[in-house]
């Protein structure tokens, strides 16, 4: 169940094992992701996610076990490996002092790409962000931040992407425009590791569903394969959570995007 | 890794000098309490200061440019912090640069912006009377240590924002340093001190630094105070960037 497609993987993860201290939050996580697909990692707080993440990205080291990404090893060939991805982690981590498009500038100097002025007025385009672009990024909402951080990861087209709890904290509406951009991702071929807590994510993004469970891969399949395994009250709360957020787009829908929608909400049934 | 170190480090480094030209509020901030404290002296304490030098605010000033750089590396272990915090850091991480250029860019703003405070402080003692007849070398000589002085206590900052735990740890930690010039030469002739309290002051580097740059400001021969000031401001920078390299490199791998 863990290998897919007949090339190499574009992720291959193997006995990882990682303890803080005492603590074992890996232990043996084995699973691939197939080039131009998503993988979703599922799990609760505190499962081990963002540990898998980093390992990954050459942030943190494993204790055991093997990792490669786009063909390099983790811990062997980390420079590669870091020509090879990039990581929008759970928090955006964008520069709040400089403005939009000085962030896009900034990463494609760092990645040491030609005209790095083009690439950012390209993004900027791309993901509606060209009015807010010479404004400081502290003065963005939520979803703003959020996009130019995934922008930001798009810089150099890096052929493998970690998208670590991409929609945690963010209302329906830009929860949305964020699964369009990744399915848009896959679509020229990138590969795609996300996690992420909500279930309905992994049903509308991944091709594949992996769920992390006391540190080793409980269950790896396609989601009907998982719809199977799960027990029916999480299904039901999967096949509720739809409706309420049907609602809510159709009651927001006529107001600016730009606005705080989350503050004056009515609880109108006549519609 | 290595190839892009100075191209990395200077895109760095122009991104964090933009976070002190669009926050002149840190400069100001951070020489506001040299200056207070030189006003303080100068026109309250002063008159019953005998410091055996005709002009207080001469004597007075080489202890008042350290207090405004350990003033200033405050701010560089909060902004370290906060890049950590942001998680920012760990995006410079994932991609393919040279890690150890992170550091240095900040490294580097903390030195301009200490440079600014300290030309700012300086002009305002200008203004309060100072006056020295030092020749060009003696000026260089005195930039020289404030400069070996920044790098020493910056690479302390870094440790300070790469291990705190709040906001407020990542800068709490300047304030001993703040206090130490106060136990020093630097307000008053060691010699007036009881016993234990002049031994400790006259054997902290504080002291060395400030008579070596006092006695290039005022053409005296520097002596043995020179040597000692160099060898403190080099042992520091040393042993603090050794030990904030090991920091760094346990947090990122």
């Amino acid at each position: 169940m863990t290998t897919t497609g007949a090339e190499a993987p574009a992720i291959r993860v193997r006995g990882l094992e990682r303890s803080y201290q005492k603590l074992e939050v890996l232990r043996g996580v084995d699973f691939d992701v197939a080039r131009g697909s998503i993988l979703a990692l599922l799990g609760s707080n505190g499962a081990g996610k963002t540990t898998v993440v980093n390992i990954l990205c050459t942030l943190l080291g494993a204790d055991a076990g093997t990792a490669s990404v786009n063909g390099f090893d983790v811990a062997t060939q980390a420079a590669d490996v870091r020509e090879s991805i990039s990581l929008t982690g759970q928090f955006a981590a964008v520069d709040d002092i400089l403005s939009g498009r000085e962030n896009l500038v900034l990463i494609a100097r760092l990645r040491h790409l030609k005209d790095p002025g083009t690439i950012a007025d390209d993004l900027l385009d791309r993901f509606s962000l060209t009015d807010a672009a010479p404004r400081k990024v502290s003065t963005y909402s939520g979803g703003m931040r959020r996009r130019l951080d995934i922008a930001m990861s798009l810089i150099g087209n890096p052929p493998v992407i970690f998208l670590d709890e991409p929609t945690a904290g963010l209302d329906p509406q830009t929860r949305l425009e964020v699964w369009r951009t990744v399915k848009e991702l896959t679509d020229r071929g990138t590969t795609v590791l996300l996690t992420t807590q909500y279930l309905d994510e992994a049903e509308q993004l991944a091709d594949r569903i992996a769920i992390l469970h006391g540190g080793r891969i409980i269950v790896n399949g396609t989601l009907s394969e998982l719809k199977a395994l799960l027990p029916p009250a999480k299904v039901e709360y999967v096949e509720k959570q739809p409706t309420l957020e049907d609602v809510f787009l159709a009651v927001v829908s006529d107001d600016g995007k730009g606005s705080d929608a989350g503050n004056d909400r009515s609880l109108g049934t006549d519609e | 890794m290595t190839t892009h170190f100075f191209g990395d480090t200077a895109v760095l480094t122009g991104r964090s000098l933009r976070h002190i030209t669009r926050s002149l509020d840190t400069i100001i901030t951070t020489a506001i309490m040299p200056i207070a404290f030189m006003l303080l002296f100068v026109y309250v304490l002063g008159g019953a200061i005998n410091s055996g030098s005709d002009s207080y605010v001469n004597y007075l000033l080489p202890g008042i440019l350290l207090i405004t750089i350990a003033s200033g590396i405050s701010y560089t272990a909060y902004r370290l912090f906060l890049d950590m915090k942001s998680g920012i850091f760990e995006r410079f991480h994932s991609m393919p640069i040279a890690r150890s250029s992170v550091l240095w860019a900040h490294v580097l703003t903390s030195l301009v912006a200490n440079l600014i405070s300290l030309v700012v402080v300086a002009l305002v003692a200008l203004v309060m009377g100072f006056r020295s007849g030092a020749g060009a070398l003696a000026w260089l000589a005195v930039a020289g240590i404030l400069i070996l002085f920044t790098l020493a206590l910056t690479w302390l900052a870094v440790i300070a924002g790469l291990t705190a735990k709040t906001v407020d740890g990542a800068s709490a930690f300047s304030y001993p340093i703040i206090l130490l010039p106060f136990v020093s030469s630097a307000f008053v002739p060691t010699d007036t001190m009881p016993g234990p309290v002049r031994a400790f002051a006259e054997h902290q580097p504080v002291t060395s630094i400030v008579n070596a740059i006092r006695d290039l400001f005022t053409q005296q021969p520097v002596g043995t105070d020179i040597w000692i000031a160099l060898a403190w401001c080099l042992g520091i920078l040393i042993v603090a960037y050794a030990l904030a390299m090991a920091t760094y490199r346990r947090k990122i791998i």
